[in-house]
C-alpha cells in the first residue's frame, strides 16, 4: 500500500462516478475514458504489464471510441427534457449501496484468509506468449472465432435495413 | 501508509466500490449507452479482481488469474461491439435510445 495506489485508486472512483454521475454523455464517456486508463495503470501496479497495455489499447483505443460514435449516432448530445435518472433511482441506489457492503464485508471477514505473497511474480512475455499458444490455444482460437463473429454481426445488426422494413 | 494489512484487500475493496458504481450506473441512468457503459465498468472491476489475486496469490507463474483477464477483455470488447450496434439499431426503429420509453416488442 503506497500513496501511488490511493492516487490511482481515487482517479479511478472518481472517474466512474463521474461516467454515471454526468448529465451530457460526451462528458460520461470522456470520464469513463478516465475510469479505463486508471484501472490500466493498476494492473501496471499490479505487475500485469501484459494486461494493462492491452487494457490501454482496447477500452482506450477501441471501446472509447465505439461508445463516442454510438452517442453521435444516436443524437445522445442532446439533453432529454425528463432528466436523465430514471423513476426508480432511489430503490437503485439501495440495492447498488447493499451490494457494495456484502462484498466490503465479505473482503473484510477475510482478511486473515487471503493471500499474501508480497515478491513480484516473474513473468517475461515470452511466457505469456507461450501460455497463449500452448496451454490455453484452445481457448484463444474460440477467442478469435468469436470475435469473428461478434465483428460480423454488430455489422449486420446495425446496417440499413430498407428492403426488410415495410 | 499502512491502513490495510494486505494490499490485497485494498485492491479487492477498489473493485467492490466500482462493481457499485457501475450497477447503480446500470439501475439508474435512462440512457442505453450510459447502461452499456456501467456494464463495462462492472467487467473491469472483475478483471481488477482476476489480476491482483493473480500478483499476490500463489503459482502465479501459471498465468491463470492473467490468461482469465485477457480473454474477459476480449469477450468484453466483443460486447461491446454488438450492444452498441444494438443501440443504434433500435434508435433507428424507434428514435429513441432512452430505455423508458422502448416499451414495444413490434417496433
Amino acid at each position: 500500500m503506497n500513496a501511488v495506489f490511493y492516487l490511482l485508486a481515487a482517479i479511478t472512483i472518481a472517474g466512474g462516478l463521474a461516467a454515471i454521475l454526468l448529465k451530457h454523455l460526451i462528458h460520461a464517456a470522456l470520464a469513463v475514458t478516465v475510469a479505463f486508463g486508471g484501472i490500466a495503470l493498476l494492473f501496471l501496479q499490479l505487475d500485469a504489464q501484459f494486461v494493462g497495455f492491452a487494457q490501454i489499447l482496447v477500452y482506450i483505443g477501441a471501446v472509447a471510441i465505439l461508445i463516442v460514435f454510438a452517442i453521435l449516432l444516436t443524437h445522445g448530445a442532446d439533453l432529454p427534457e425528463k432528466g436523465v435518472f430514471n423513476k426508480g433511482w432511489a430503490a437503485a441506489l439501495v440495492i447498488a449501496a447493499a451490494v457494495f457492503a456484502v462484498t466490503g464485508w465479505a473482503v473484510l471477514q477475510s482478511i486473515d484468509a487471503v493471500p499474501q505473497r508480497n515478491a513480484a511474480p516473474v513473468v517475461s512475455m515470452h511466457d505469456v506468449g507461450n501460455a497463449l499458444v500452448g496451454r490455453y490455444v484452445l481457448p484463444l482460437e474460440i477467442v478469435g472465432l468469436l470475435l469473428t463473429a461478434a465483428t460480423i454481426g454488430a455489422v449486420i445488426v446495425a446496417m440499413h435495413e430498407k428492403e426488410r422494413s415495410r | 501508509m499502512t491502513a490495510f494489512p494486505s494490499p490485497l484487500v485494498g485492491y479487492l475493496l477498489v473493485a467492490a466500490v466500482l462493481f457499485a458504481i457501475g450497477l447503480a450506473g446500470a439501475l439508474i441512468r435512462r440512457n442505453a449507452i450510459i447502461v452499456l457503459i456501467s456494464i463495462e465498468l462492472m467487467l473491469n472491476s472483475a478483471n481488477l479482481n482476476l489480476i491482483a489475486f493473480w500478483r499476490f496469490g500463489p503459482h502465479s507463474s501459471a498465468l491463470t488469474g492473467m490468461m482469465f483477464a485477457i480473454f474477459s477483455i476480449a469477450v468484453a470488447a466483443a460486447e461491446a461491439a454488438v450492444g452498441l450496434g444494438l443501440v443504434i439499431s433500435i434508435y433507428r426503429h424507434t428514435n429513441t435510445a432512452e430505455l423508458d420509453k422502448i416499451n414495444r416488442l413490434k417496433g
